[in-house]
């Protein structure tokens, strides 16, 4: 039943979807519209199918797709309250397609199972999962804006008289919006690697820095950290952000493909 | 539909001979009141503005001697005036009166501002009774169709001056322009118009630096602001958001390893330079910095005729929508038309009815109320299907230019009353009547 409600959700997102490859093109406040009220109904779709799953008590188990059903969910919040903020829905054509991405794969596949030997630290585990989550849907969103940032840049450089009439909202809102998605995920980021850690240390004694898993994990942490204070201490934006943003992103990627590589972290068949 | 406009405007008329005819708003009123007195005329009402003087009116027979109107008025010669006036009449003056109106016929198409001065000639002629019924009509749709082209096409979106761009792209950079900081540099005329519409829009505070330190004083004092002296420039720009340069140098005085400190300096905060100097203040190598955006005089030029090539475009959506609109006023005015025919043909042929029954009542003797009832309703079916014809024909002749024709047969077929002047709002309520009773 919860992945009906998820292919409910799926469908809204692909209006999103859509949306996402027509504001490339031209803007349209009506589709914007459109696709923001589909975004709506599919996140109450979204949490349904998450509820059941946490009730039915799978959410444990099989964590490898309902992972991305929960890491979809977060980011669609994060894109719902950056609207709310700045009545601008042009981070969608960053959010949409990533999150229609994830509820894909998360809607389609059979779930992979994720270790099973953490089951007695259930708290530690939730916490972890959840704030980690949280953290990968602040990034995701900084790296959108970042993009975006970008785009408007060269299209504010170029001096063509399109470039008044953009879906983007002005420079600086985009910049803010980056900005404080950074400043929101890090301290997520890292409370989900110290629980993260408390609950490799009660399963197997110690952190083993040597797995890929942890040790990617700790990598994209450290360049996460590095991109905060580059842009607290002298205010990187543009291309330079937009580099390092993509560099946090691929590493958050990579750390994630490690799942299927390491030792005590892992997904099984 | 006997409206009749006369007027002239700026692609018409010489400045000289559009002044001759401004109306100062004082004297509007009179002026109305004399027009809707002259021979011939119903209602009047006239827009004067700078771009142009323009007379409309609803005429008894579709015939007023306009121009003769204005040479009486503003006691003017046949010669001086006539080759410059242009006269629209029916359908073409409901067309006019919408483009007006909806900003198509402006020096700057897309323009707002005529939209308010045509309502308050409008509330003006109202005011002294010289705009009733038909002109009610007219301009409340006119007013309906601007707004409708204001809202289904970008005709006037986008601004078209060199300070108003000056200001979208400052806001496009920086959001709000709320607390931001402006730096002229060089205290020209130009330059002054663009820190006067930023401050407008709400732009904290203003720098000024000018060679001539005096100037500077007397330009930041009219702004509030402070100067600053020339040789503190670059230790004080980096202050400034948003730069407006105009200095007489001959060569750039902003150059790339000056972007370099600003921007250093301001932690990579963006900088937006305007340079409408010639030759640039501005090296354009500046604008390769991140973060840093250089538009000269001709970038901005170049907006600027972008912008209005765009309103061309979306003028010639406008002109459809208001083709359109102009059939359906036409349309709605013929239906209008009619109405008074078919409610006398109604009258006339229940008064023949009433007074048949009364003259057979008596011969019958008493009938039984189901009898009566018999009666009413055989009468009241032989008249309804006597009237179904012509009063088909009627509103199917309503929206072709045949109505005039066809009203006048039906009048005189059935020797119906001369045709009463009925106000906008009556035939309404007629229009209405003659729904339900079919």
């Amino acid at each position: 039943m919860s992945l009906l409600w998820l292919r409910f959700a799926l469908t809204c997102y692909f209006v999103g979807l859509i949306y996402a490859f027509f504001a490339l093109r031209r803007t349209s406040d009506l589709f914007s519209r459109i696709a923001l009220h589909a975004a709506s109904l599919g996140m109450v779709f979204h949490f349904v199918s998450l509820v059941e799953l946490f009730l039915s008590g799978q959410v444990l188990w099989a964590l490898g797709h309902n992972g991305e059903s929960l890491l979809a969910f977060l980011s669609m919040t994060f894109f719902m309250i950056i609207y709310a903020i700045y009545k601008t829905t042009s981070p969608g054509v960053v959010v949409f397609p990533f999150v229609f991405f994830l509820t894909f794969v998360a809607a389609v596949d059979e779930q992979p199972v994720l270790l099973t030997s953490f089951v007695q630290h259930k708290g530690w585990l939730i916490a972890h999962i959840i704030l980690i989550f949280t953290g990968y849907a602040a990034l995701v969103l900084s790296f959108g804006a970042s993009l975006l940032y970008l785009v408007q840049e060269r299209r504010l450089k170029a001096k063509k008289p399109s470039s008044m009439i953009s879906f983007l909202p002005a420079l600086e809102t985009i910049d803010q919006i980056g900005y404080r998605s950074l400043l929101l995920g890090f301290p997520f980021m890292t409370l989900g690697l110290i629980t993260g850690s408390v609950v490799a240390i009660s399963a197997y004694g110690r952190v083993d820095f040597t797995d890929p898993k942890i040790l990617l994990s700790i990598l994209m942490w450290v360049v996460y950290m590095i991109m905060v204070f580059t842009r607290w201490n002298s205010g990187w934006r543009g291309r330079r952000a937009a580099l390092l943003a993509t560099v946090t992103v691929v590493a958050a990627i990579v750390a994630w493909v490690a799942n299927y590589f390491s030792a005590i972290h892992r997904f099984a068949s | 539909m006997r409206y009749q406009l006369i007027g002239v405007n700026h692609k018409s008329a010489p400045l000289e001979v559009r002044e001759r005819l401004a109306i100062p708003e004082s004297k509007l009123p009179d002026c109305c009141r004399d027009l809707a007195a002259y021979p011939g005329i119903e209602e009047g009402m006239i827009i004067s503005t700078c771009n142009r003087v323009e007379v409309i009116t609803h005429t008894t027979n579709g015939t007023a001697d306009l121009r003769g109107f204005l040479h009486d008025h503003f006691r003017l010669k046949a010669e001086d005036l006539d080759p410059h006036l242009y006269e629209f009449r029916e359908k073409d003056a409901v067309r006019h009166v919408f483009r007006v109106a909806s900003s198509l016929d402006s020096m700057v198409v897309g323009e707002a501002q005529i939209l308010g001065q045509v309502k308050e000639a409008y509330a003006t002629a109202r005011a002294v009774g010289a705009v009733r019924g038909q002109l009610d009509q007219l301009f409340s749709r006119a007013f309906a169709v601007a707004k409708r082209v204001r809202t289904e096409t970008a005709v006037g979106s986008s601004s078209v001056s060199i300070a108003s761009v000056a200001v979208e792209l400052a806001k496009k950079i920086f959001g709000t322009l709320q607390g931001k900081n402006v730096f002229i540099v060089g205290a020209g005329k130009m330059s002054e118009l663009a820190a006067r519409h930023l401050m407008a829009h709400g732009c904290a505070s203003i720098f000024v630096a000018n060679r001539t330190y005096e100037r500077a004083i007397g330009l930041a004092q009219r702004f509030n602001g402070q100067a600053i002296k020339f040789e503190d420039l670059y230790n004080s720009c980096d202050r400034a958001d948003i730069v407006i340069t105009s200095t007489g140098a001959p060569h750039a005085i902003f150059r790339r390893e000056h972007g370099e400190q600003f921007l250093s300096r301001r932690k990579n905060r963006p900088m937006f330079f305007i340079d409408i100097a010639v030759p640039r203040d501005v090296a354009p190598q500046m604008a390769e910095l991140d973060g840093i955006f250089v538009y000269d005089i001709d970038d901005l030029q170049q907006a600027v005729a972008g912008h209005i090539a765009d309103r061309r475009k979306e003028a010639e959506q406008a002109e459809a929508i208001i083709a359109s609109e102009v059939e359906k006023f036409e349309a709605r005015a013929h239906t209008l038309d009619v109405v008074p025919t078919i409610v006398s043909l109604q009258d006339h042929l229940e008064t023949i009815r009433q007074a048949e029954i009364d003259r057979v009542r008596g011969r019958m003797g008493s009938l039984t109320p189901e009898q009566e009832m018999a009666v009413e309703a055989l009468t009241r079916g032989i008249i309804n299907k006597v009237m179904h014809t012509p009063i088909t024909t009627l509103k199917s002749a309503a929206k072709e230019s045949e109505a005039t024709t066809v009203i006048d047969v039906v009048r005189r077929l059935f020797n119906l009353p001369a045709k009463t002047k009925e106000s906008g709002v009556e035939a309404d309520s007629k229009k209405d009547e003659v729904g339900t009773r079919q």
